[in-house]
């Protein structure tokens, strides 16, 4: 098995501004149950975090300070989490099953590399 | 992140409701707008956290801190704080978690929604705009689903709630539900605006069907909030809330498994709700206070006699008919003289169903209404007149204002001519 973090960007934040609370509840009832069938078959061990909005970018020789991030906001990460999956391909599969596509978000899917 | 527990049904809605009320209370209903923007924004953040966190374990206290801070935030960035005054920072500054916190989001404190409601009721707004604005700010419907439940276009629903928002505007705060007098006054208005909220939702089917029964159950929810007031807590008011729960209970049988939609008569009623029957009677039982009761305790009386009745053919009639003179005393409609004619035809037979029709005052007006020549056709089929019951069906299927209305009427139609 190997690990691989799951990288969320974009999302409802970006997508529609009118979207009702009811709306906003039904989707993230799909991300609870979609969490709850990744912990039963094991791939998804608690590990991962959303991230706030906001925050600070540090970059260039002079360490300049800016407000980030940047960018278009359908770009911008909201969270991550770690999941355990035999291969790419696999973890790839299991990335299919997020529901963030149908409101517009992404999902970049990293091997975590094995120090030693 | 753990397994979280599951979220409360509509919490999402329900929340928002109760936080454009807090907000507009503390901002003043002048910024509205802004308070919508606020919970709007905070119940975003809360779907793009909770995501991936699973929700907190106080939802509820959560996204009214989470509101509050992007209130604050928005009237910081139109540059508002200093005018507004450190009063209002300090209003809106989160209250320390602890007791407090949990205070503030307990089910006991239901006044800034009751004075949301009771603003919302503006006897100067058409009561279809009366009902647009509450499902918007209390119920936490969008455009769309308001537009849906209530079977108006989105831009019709616009205009009203353009034109509820202006007259909540121009307020300098909200109803003040603590004030005996002022709520008396009020209250038929408030009731009357709950109670058509609730006929949206009932009259009639719909392919989206789910849009409507939920009108119901808010109706209910907020007849109930109505009833925690203590100077709303009215006989009236619980007999409203009577009513309620006596016709949601027959929701789960109004429609076959097809979708099609079912008289009385033929609903199967093992799946009447039977814990809101027993609910619905003991409103009515604490309803039984002073001197004249109101047209909502006649209509739960109504309701009441169908709920009990073991079957269809079982239904006291004659009680009924009685309670429908008794409604037509207080509300003399030509809608109460039809449901009047039918049960008195129930009673006393089809041909003095067709003589009570025949006898409806202003009955004119009912002339777009498909349910007239549908009863007409229902004793003219008892009175063993197939023939005159099917060209009153059929008269009664060009009035149809909705598919499923249009295929029950052709059923019946279908009956007469086999």
């Amino acid at each position: 098995m190997a690990s691989f973090m799951f990288i969320f960007r974009g999302g409802v934040d970006a997508h529609d501004a009118k979207i009702s609370p009811e709306e906003m509840q039904q989707h993230m009832q799909k991300w609870m149950t979609w969490f709850e069938h990744l912990e039963k078959s094991g791939a998804f061990k608690g590990q991962g975090a959303p991230l706030q909005p906001g925050g600070k970018s540090i970059g260039g020789p002079k360490k300049v300070v800016t407000d980030g991030p940047y960018g278009e906001s359908k770009d911008l990460v909201g969270g991550y989490a770690i999941i355990e999956a035999k291969d790419l391909e696999a973890a790839v599969e299991i990335a299919r099953g997020c529901p963030t596509y149908e409101k517009g978000g992404a999902v970049e899917v990293r091997l975590v590399a094995k120090a030693g | 992140m753990t397994t979280a527990q599951p979220l409360d049904d509509h919490l999402f809605r329900r929340e928002a409701g109760r936080l454009v009320a807090t907000l507009t209370r503390l901002l003043g209903p002048r910024h509205l707008a802004l308070a919508e923007d606020a919970v709007q924004d905070a119940l975003v953040r809360a779907l793009e956290t909770w995501k991936l966190s699973g929700p907190p374990r106080n939802p509820g206290a959560w996204l009214m801190r989470a509101a509050q801070n992007r209130a604050i935030d928005l009237l910081r960035h139109r540059g508002r704080a200093e005018r507004l005054g450190p009063e209002l920072e300090r209003a809106l500054a989160p209250a320390p978690a602890g007791p407090a916190e949990a205070d503030a989001a307990g089910p006991e404190a239901p006044d800034d929604e009751l004075g949301l409601m009771f603003s919302c009721c503006d006897p100067a707004l058409p009561a279809a705009a009366q009902v647009a604005v509450i499902l918007k700010y209390l119920c936490g419907f969008s455009v769309r689903e308001i537009a849906q439940g209530t079977l108006s276009s989105e831009a019709a629903v616009e205009k009203q709630l353009f034109r509820a928002r202006a007259a909540l505007e121009a307020r300098e705060r909200l109803y003040e539900v603590r004030d005996l007098a002022q709520v008396r006054e009020r209250l038929p208005a408030v009731q009357g605006a709950v109670y058509l909220l609730f006929g949206e939702g009932w009259h009639g089917a719909h392919p989206r069907q789910a849009v409507r029964e939920d009108l119901c159950h808010e109706a209910l929810r907020l007849a109930v909030l109505l009833s925690r007031l203590p100077a709303a807590d009215a006989p009236s008011t619980r007999a409203l809330v009577a009513l309620f729960c006596l016709l949601a209970a027959r929701l789960p049988a109004r429609l076959d498994d097809g979708g099609q939609l079912l008289l009385l008569a033929e609903q199967d009623r093992g799946r009447w709700d039977r814990a809101l029957v027993a609910e619905g009677l003991r409103w009515l039982d604490r309803a039984a206070e002073g001197e004249v009761p109101s047209r909502w305790h006649v209509e739960a009386a109504i309701a009441a006699v169908h709920a009990t009745a073991v079957g269809f053919e079982a239904t006291d009639w004659p009680h009924i008919a009685r309670l429908y003179d008794l409604l037509w005393g207080l509300d003399p409609s030509p809608a109460v003289a039809l449901n009047r004619a039918i049960a008195v035809g129930m009673a006393e037979g089809a041909e003095a169903g067709l003589r009570a029709l025949q006898a409806i005052p202003d009955r004119e007006r009912l002339v777009r209404s498909p349910f007239l020549p549908a009863a007409v056709a229902e004793f003219e089929r008892r009175a063993g007149r197939p023939e005159r019951a099917a060209a009153s069906l059929e008269a009664a299927l060009t009035l149809a204002r909705n598919p499923p209305e249009a295929a029950l009427l052709a059923r019946k139609l279908a009956a007469c001519r086999g």
